[in-house]
């Protein structure tokens, strides 16, 4: 239990990196998200978990303004990054994205090569004026998501012909070649066998050190083995949000405790 | 229910308990069911094949004989008194020499021939012999001389077309029992042509001409080809590639990723889809008042063709490239927009490179059905007997008249002469041909760009 307290001190002294307040979503007629209010801290694994259709991954992909790309979502209230408002007007999503990566439930590489589905990114926002920068990128980039070694030999070959759980780790790779200081992750691991799932959750806590990184996920356990901070959200509320020791050992909410002990859901 | 009746399980009691070895009659119904289905299933494909099969069978039954030409091969002395009465060889000179004049040449160095190899011609006057060569020979003769006029005073091994009625004797469609009822083939030059195959002066060779030649007038079915034809196709197909790819993709692409979904798009949605379903002629309607009456494009062009048939083809090839795009999988537009790239890359690196597969299918398969549109062509002024060849596509070729292949199929088919209808159902053939390497092309195509994701 010392491990755990002295984790939660160090994570309590973190800086905030994203402020969300009032937020609200709505798809068409449905209230999706209500009111919800989270400080997301930098340099720390917050999970979201819930219920299906409770608003966990609304939430996420406002973070990063994918759902501008559904016609019919709205969503309304204040979400900052570093300070700044991600929904003001002056905001390019295309450049907000760069900043804050995203890796999707089903492992989706590009049909095309290893090493061009990493060097997509930083080729299109231009992060590389050589080839061997270019180069460079790819391989830390593949590093930070504990793949290099696995597939250095074959980079030419095509990213779809990986297995799952590389496939998944290539994705990973991919989000964090364009240099984000944020990472999403939309149940990152559901698609995934327990071994790749293992590997997964093992970068994710790496990956902590550098990015700020926020994952959805169904599996409580998972939420309680890699993140420092977990918020619950039942049926468009965020109910609690917290230390993930105290959220998983004393909850405040009775709801929170049904959800985790089983009883809804 | 009382329980001393309750014998088969509670779960199931309407289910009685019998052997699995043994069908019972709701399984029987049910499976006869099936095989009836599936005989349905067989015979609608037997149906259909044969129907195919007897399409095909009568198209290449008739059509076949129209690549074999009768073709008389014999040696003419091009006497330079004849054809060069001034014996200077100016071309101009030369040329008040007519075809019947070139006829009347052709006609004494066949007579002469014949004589020569001791071909008896009882019952035949020099009139009728001379019958026996097209009228489109002395032209090729007279062309031929005055291209080259280094010819005149030799002897040279020349070869021609025998007229229809000959042609179709050897192909077997003209009879003794019709020549004793036509006025224009006796049963004496029949047996006349019999001993010129025997010599070996006329046989049936394979017909070049018919691919290349112009269209010929009713008097000279022997002479016609599908050379305007092909070549107005091609500058049509050429037009339409060119003008619907860029045309239909980038609507397809506008509407399918960046139209805003309102009443207006809900509108040329619809209309699309109407559009696609218009009969052709319609368009060939619109042609007419549009591009001839009011835009002034010379009639009967490739041009003109073209853009009706894009109009045309434009619906189509919209809804299967919107399929094709449709059809990309949305995770690979959410990895693409996870890393920050902009719509359009979105579109052009992405999505584009998947769609290709279906988009060049959904194209080639919207050329090939203009390739075969006859009705909206009728009436902007292709159905026109065209003896002259379109010149080259940079040379203004687009805008010559011209006819096209399935043009040229109905013109065929509605003359009077029956070796007409040999030539039709050979121009369908050759449709087909073009058809099928189209579609062989489209699939090609796919096979090679397609991709797994």
């Amino acid at each position: 239990m010392d491990d755990q307290l002295m984790t939660e001190r160090r994570v309590d002294a973190h800086e905030i990196k994203i402020t969300a307040r009032g937020v609200q979503v709505y798809y068409g007629e449905k209230h999706a998200l209500k009111d919800v209010d989270v400080d997301i801290l930098a340099n720390t694994v917050t999970a979201f978990i819930g219920p299906s259709g409770c608003g966990k991954s609304t939430f996420l992909r406002c973070l990063n303004r994918m759902n501008d790309t559904v016609a019919i979502a709205r969503v309304e209230g204040d979400i900052r990054i570093d300070g700044e408002d991600i929904y003001d007007s002056r905001v390019d999503p295309v450049q907000l994205r760069a900043k804050v990566g995203m890796v999707f439930q089903k492992p989706n590489p590009f049909p095309k090569s290893i090493y061009d589905n990493v060097a997509y990114g930083p080729k299109i926002h231009g992060l590389a004026r050589t080839k061997a920068d270019l180069d460079r990128i790819v391989e830390e980039s593949l590093r930070k998501a504990a793949l290099w070694n696995e597939v250095k030999d074959r980079l030419k070959e095509s990213g779809t012909g990986l297995s799952g759980g590389q496939q998944q780790r290539l994705c990973i790779a991919r989000a964090v070649a364009t240099g984000p200081e944020i990472l999403l992750m939309d149940e990152p691991c559901s698609a995934l066998d327990p071994i790749a799932t293992a590997q997964v959750e093992e970068l994710i806590d790496e990956l902590r050190e550098k990015f700020s990184v926020v994952i959805v996920t169904h599996s409580m356990q998972q939420a309680a083995r890699v993140s420092q901070r977990t918020a619950f959200f039942h049926l468009g509320n965020l109910v609690e949000y917290g230390n993930t020791s105290k959220i998983f050992t004393n909850p405040d909410d009775p709801r929170t405790e049904s959800y985790i002990t089983g009883r809804i859901g | 229910m009382t329980d001393a009746t309750a014998t088969t399980s509670p779960q199931n009691p309407a289910r009685p308990a019998a052997s699995l070895l043994q069908q019972t009659d709701r399984m029987k119904r049910r499976n006869a069911a099936e095989a009836r289905f599936k005989a349905y299933g067989v015979a609608a494909i037997c149906l259909s094949l044969s129907v195919l099969f007897i399409m095909l069978w009568t198209i290449f039954s008739d059509g076949l004989s129209a690549f074999r030409q009768a073709t008389f091969s014999f040696p003419v002395t091009l006497d330079a008194e004849r054809l060069d009465p001034n014996g200077n060889r100016q071309r101009d000179e030369m040329m008040r020499v007519t075809t019947i004049g070139y006829g009347g040449l052709l006609n004494d160095n066949l007579i002469a021939y014949l004589a020569e190899r001791g071909i008896a011609t009882d019952g035949v006057t020099d009139k009728e012999i001379a019958a026996f060569i097209s009228r489109d020979t002395p032209a090729r003769l007279r062309f031929m001389v005055l291209e080259d006029p280094s010819l005149l005073g030799q002897t040279i091994r020349f070869e021609g077309y025998a007229t229809g009625r000959i042609d179709g004797y050897l192909k077997g469609r003209v009879t003794r029992e019709i020549a004793e009822l036509d006025v224009n083939v006796s049963v004496a030059q029949l047996d006349l042509a019999d001993r010129m195959v025997e010599d070996g002066l006329l046989s049936l060779k394979f017909n070049w001409g018919f691919l290349t030649n112009p269209d010929a007038s009713d008097q000279r079915p022997e002479a016609s080809g599908l050379g305007v034809a092909m070549i107005g196709s091609a500058y049509m197909m050429l037009l339409v590639a060119l003008m619907v790819l860029p045309l239909g993709v980038s609507a397809s692409i506008y509407l399918e990723e960046f139209a805003p979904k309102n009443r207006w798009t809900d509108l040329i949605e619809v209309n699309i889809s109407n559009l696609a379903a218009v009969p052709s002629i319609v368009y060939g309607i619109l042609g007419l008042a549009i591009f001839i009456n009011f835009a002034q494009f010379p009639q009967s062009s490739p041009l003109v063709g073209a853009l009706v048939l894009t109009l045309m083809t434009l619906p189509t090839i919209i809804i299967a490239t919107r399929a094709a795009i449709r059809a990309v999988p949305p995770s690979i537009r959410d990895a693409a927009m996870g890393v920050g790239a902009s719509k359009m890359q979105v579109v052009f690196h992405h999505v584009l490179p998947l769609a290709a597969p279906g988009i060049l299918t959904g194209t080639i398969l919207g050329l090939a059905s203009a390739l075969g549109e006859t009705a909206p062509l009728l009436l902007i002024g292709m159905v026109a007997f065209v003896a002259n060849y379109p010149a080259g596509p940079l040379d203004g070729g687009i805008l010559d008249p011209a006819t096209a292949l399935p043009v040229q199929v109905y013109s065929w088919a509605s003359r009077a002469d029956p070796a007409f209808i040999e030539r039709s159902a050979g121009a369908i053939i050759v449709l087909l041909a073009f058809l099928l390497i189209m579609n062989i092309v489209a699939i090609v195509l796919r096979r090679r760009f397609e991709r797994r994701w």
